[in-house]
């Protein structure tokens, strides 16, 4: 079996196997906090009596274990079960939040990666003189704010002062394409800012070491122009580690949207989840911090492996 | 057009540095430089590090490395002055007119790249030629340089190809754009002695063929006297000597020129073995972990009290490997180490402290092997304190004498590792070693990284202290002077077996078994047509191919 092959199956199988310690992990904190469902629904007033009758309702006086494996025999057949509080069935609920978080997730990549690396090859280009130094301030102001005092600026400025966008980002499945890029274009600015600094930064400072090689200097002593040492001879060298530090920011896009989506109203999994946790929907909770385990498992083994594949002396051994 | 193809007059370079502690200054490197060089002709600069000699070879293609920048005087290519031309003119002459082969081709070939598109780039990018005419002629070039399969090598990554091939491949990458002026920075300085001979002899060749000019650096005089017409002696940046290459290995004008002609002057008499050997390696066969071929097998040796071991061989021969089975560092898979009357442990855990007292160290790099935020007076009193409890003025009594030894003084107690020099750093890991009082020190290519006047001071120094202290060595280079000037037994090391071994004279003598033969004729001598002579004569390839 060719060597890559057999180190992506390698990967894929301990991404399973650390997906399956991440959701016993989830599982037993929802269990380790104070109060279960039946308490959230029931309030402060419940009496001992009634909270047994709705435990034993939803199934919560059995062993947590039993619980657990069930949980995990239904979603190995695809059956994440339904909800404990409103009894919806949980899939169909997170299917559209799903796919409303990566819609955002999407253009919000799709605008900062590109934005990103060419920034990163601007100031490398022009290191230390003034577009780098200008580059360099304004992403760092923007990652310095926190992410919700960003939302509020540009809601200020861009919804309330001037009307370009509404403040909140509520999108339905009716709506065109046009319709629902003007609702997210704040949320996705937001992101991006976020976002932007810390891939741009990476990017600058992975060229930037590449530069320091003594193959640099062959490729200036052969006439070459200053852009076309950078994108010819440094970056297929920087690769790995840009598309390293791309994915981690990818999977933050998608997992740690909560403080957006809820500034913004937006109808994601983020809110979903928030809510959950707050009525001890433990079902889930599993299933939203399965699905955000997966993809953040899945976007580190894709960047493992394109770093891996961007290295000569392993896709083409002695 | 006149045949002059490179014009120095008056050049001047300097840099700007940034020394701890201090302001940023600017300081001289080259004060002041003429030199010609015709066309088709081969020009050898030679000095020792720090003479200028690669920022001048840089010049000529108005390059200068970190922030090198040339501060007056002409350069003038193929009648341009190149200090008057624009960025873009100056473009137009890098990998066109001017090219250059580095001495690190593994680290000067882009590793995520072919060889081919690496090779042919300059050549297409100038409009010197089109891609597919280029790829002939690197595939030509190829051939003419002695490569093996020179239709498919290109299509290899750098890290496919040996080290001896891809300097060959980067002089190929030089010469395919057919430049006029090639410049040759140290190109055979990073390869085993058998190695140099062919690359040395194919780019000899290879200037003859396509009668490009040539600027050949390198600290080696031996080497530069095969293949330059002329030569020029640099030391700090000014001329010491400048002549027919004839005149200057036959008739030198100058006293360092002398020096340089007749270095490695030491004279050792080899002295007999005695009864009570202090180290004897028996058997031993290693391999490292996670492989599964042996590195070394069943090697013998001895060593005797206040003698040296001269362990030599090329690159991969498993002469350092041997240091670190003997040191503990790899655990053999068979047999057995005795020292001073004692089986050690083939474990470093299971050695005891005096065990590891009696037996020292010494390395290449003296730079990585001292800490740099530590004092030369902490880093040779720590084995006095940790082995003698010495503190105090004892132990500051003891660390002048150590000092005194080294032949540099008690000043040198304060100092920091980045305020001496390279001999002056070796000199303090010596006296290091020195300070545990060891039986036996194992030396490794400790002149290796030195200059070749400056390494002679270190082994002279060495000799010395072992006639005070009767300390053994065991020596493991690559050169074979140094083992000429120091050891009193020889072990030819050899795909790790030990290929010939015994007294010094007995090694040196004929008959020689094919790769000793190999290895000492692979020397250059200091004489004109000593190259083609060795090659001629050659029983067996070079290892390196």
């Amino acid at each position: 079996m060719h060597p890559i092959v057999k180190l992506v199956a390698q990967r894929l199988a301990l991404g399973a196997l650390l997906l399956l310690a991440a959701s016993a992990l989830i599982f037993g904190l929802t269990e380790a906090l104070p109060g279960d469902a039946a308490q959230a629904i029931l309030g402060q007033a419940a009496t001992t009596e009634s909270l047994a009758n709705l435990r034993e309702e939803m199934g919560l006086d059995r062993p947590a274990l039993t619980r657990y494996f069930e949980w995990l025999g239904g979603i190995m057949t695809g059956d994440m079960g339904l909800a404990l509080t409103n009894k919806l069935d949980i899939a169909t609920s997170i299917q559209s939040r799903m796919a409303n978080t990566l819609f955002l997730a999407f253009w919000a990549a799709l605008i900062s990666v590109p934005l990103a690396i060419l920034l990163g090859l601007i100031a490398v280009r022009y290191q230390n003189r003034w577009p780098d130094k200008m580059i360099s301030g304004v992403t760092l102001a923007s990652i310095s704010l926190p992410e919700f005092m960003i939302a509020y600026i540009l809601i200020f400025f861009f919804a309330v002062k001037l009307f370009w966008a509404p403040s909140f980002a509520n999108i339905s499945p009716s709506m065109d394409l046009l319709d629902k890029l003007h609702a997210i274009a704040l949320p996705v600015a937001v992101l991006v800012m976020v976002v932007l600094a810390h891939m741009m930064r990476m990017t600058r400072a992975a060229i930037l070491n590449v530069m320091q090689s003594a193959y640099i200097e062959t490729a200036e002593l052969k006439g070459l122009s200053g852009f076309q040492v950078i994108a010819r001879h440094a970056f297929p060298n920087a690769i790995a580690p840009i598309v390293n530090v791309v994915m981690i920011n990818m999977a933050y896009l998608v997992v740690g949207v909560v403080v957006v989506e809820v500034v913004f109203a937006y109808p994601g999994m983020g809110q979903y989840l928030v809510d959950a946790v707050v009525k001890r929907d433990v079902p889930v909770v599993l299933a939203c911090g399965v699905i955000f385990a997966a993809v953040y498992i899945l976007l580190n083994i894709f960047a493992d492996v394109v770093s891996i594949l961007t290295n000569p002396r392993l896709r083409h051994p002695k | 057009m006149s045949d002059t193809l490179l014009k120095v007059r008056g050049l001047k370079i300097g840099a700007t540095v940034y020394p701890p502690g201090e302001k940023p200054h600017d300081i001289d490197i080259v004060h002041g430089v003429d030199f010609d060089l015709e066309r088709g002709k081969v020009l050898g600069l030679i000095g020792e590090s720090g003479a200028g000699k690669s920022t001048i070879g840089l010049a000529s293609m108005a390059y200068g490395r970190g922030g090198v920048k040339i501060t007056g005087g002409e350069v003038w290519v193929n009648g341009r002055d190149v200090m008057k031309s624009g960025l873009k003119d100056i473009r137009k002459l890098r990998g066109a007119e001017v090219t250059y082969v580095s001495q690190s081709a593994a680290a000067s070939f882009n590793p995520a790249k072919k060889i081919m598109d690496q090779v042919v780039e300059a050549a297409v990018e100038q409009k010197k030629f089109s891609r597919k005419d280029a790829e002939q002629r690197a595939r030509t070039l190829f051939a003419k340089l002695g490569l093996p399969d020179p239709d498919n090598i290109g299509e290899r990554y750098p890290h496919q190809v040996s080290g001896g091939q891809l300097q060959r491949c980067m002089t190929a990458l030089a010469l395919c754009p057919e430049p006029d002026l090639v410049v040759f920075d140290e190109p055979t300085t990073a390869l085993d002695v058998t190695t140099q001979i062919d690359v040395l002899m194919a780019i000899k060749e290879a200037i003859a063929d396509t009668g490009v000019g040539a600027l050949y650096i390198t600290h080696d005089l031996a080497v530069v006297a095969q293949v330059s017409d002329d030569i020029m002696v640099l030391r700090m940046g000014n001329t010491v000597e400048y002549g027919n290459t004839d005149q200057i290995i036959n008739n030198p004008q100058e006293e360092y020129t002398q020096a340089l002609v007749s270095v490695r002057s030491i004279e050792h008499e080899e002295k007999p073995p005695t009864p009570e050997p202090v180290l004897t390696v028996r058997n031993i066969t290693a391999r490292y972990k996670g492989t599964n071929f042996d590195v070394l097998h069943n090697v013998n040796v001895e060593l005797h009290p206040g003698q040296t071991l001269a362990v030599v061989g090329e690159s991969g021969s498993g002469k350092s490997t041997l240091a670190r089975v003997i040191t503990g560092l790899l655990p053999p898979r068979d047999g057995q180490i005795d020292f001073a009357g004692r089986t050690l442990s083939g474990d470093l855990a299971g050695r005891s402290l005096e065990d590891l007292r009696e037996l020292q160290m010494i390395y290449q790099m003296a730079d990585t092997a001292m800490n740099p935020r530590q004092t030369v007076g902490t880093i040779i009193g720590r084995p006095l304190e940790f082995y003698f409890g010495l503190r105090g003025d004892e132990k500051r009594k003891r660390l002048i004498e150590l000092l005194d030894e080294i032949e540099l003084g008690e000043k040198f107690m304060d100092r920091y590792p980045a305020e001496l020099s390279g001999g002056q750093k070796q000199r303090v890991c010596i006296a290091r070693s020195l300070a545990a009082k060891p039986k036996m020190i194992i030396c490794d290519e400790v002149t290796s990284a030195l200059d070749p006047l400056v390494a002679d001071g270190i082994l002279k120094l060495l000799l010395d202290l072992q006639k005070i202290e009767n300390v053994a060595y065991l020596f493991i280079t690559h050169d074979l002077a140094t083992v000429r000037a120091i050891s009193d037994s020889i072990a030819v090391m050899y795909q790790g077996r030990v290929a010939r071994y015994g007294s010094k004279s007995e090694v040196l003598s004929p008959p020689f078994d094919d790769y000793t033969d190999l290895l000492l004729s692979s020397v250059p001598e200091m004489r004109l047509g000593w190259l083609e002579e060795v090659v001629a004569n050659r029983k067996m390839e070079s290892a390196g191919n």
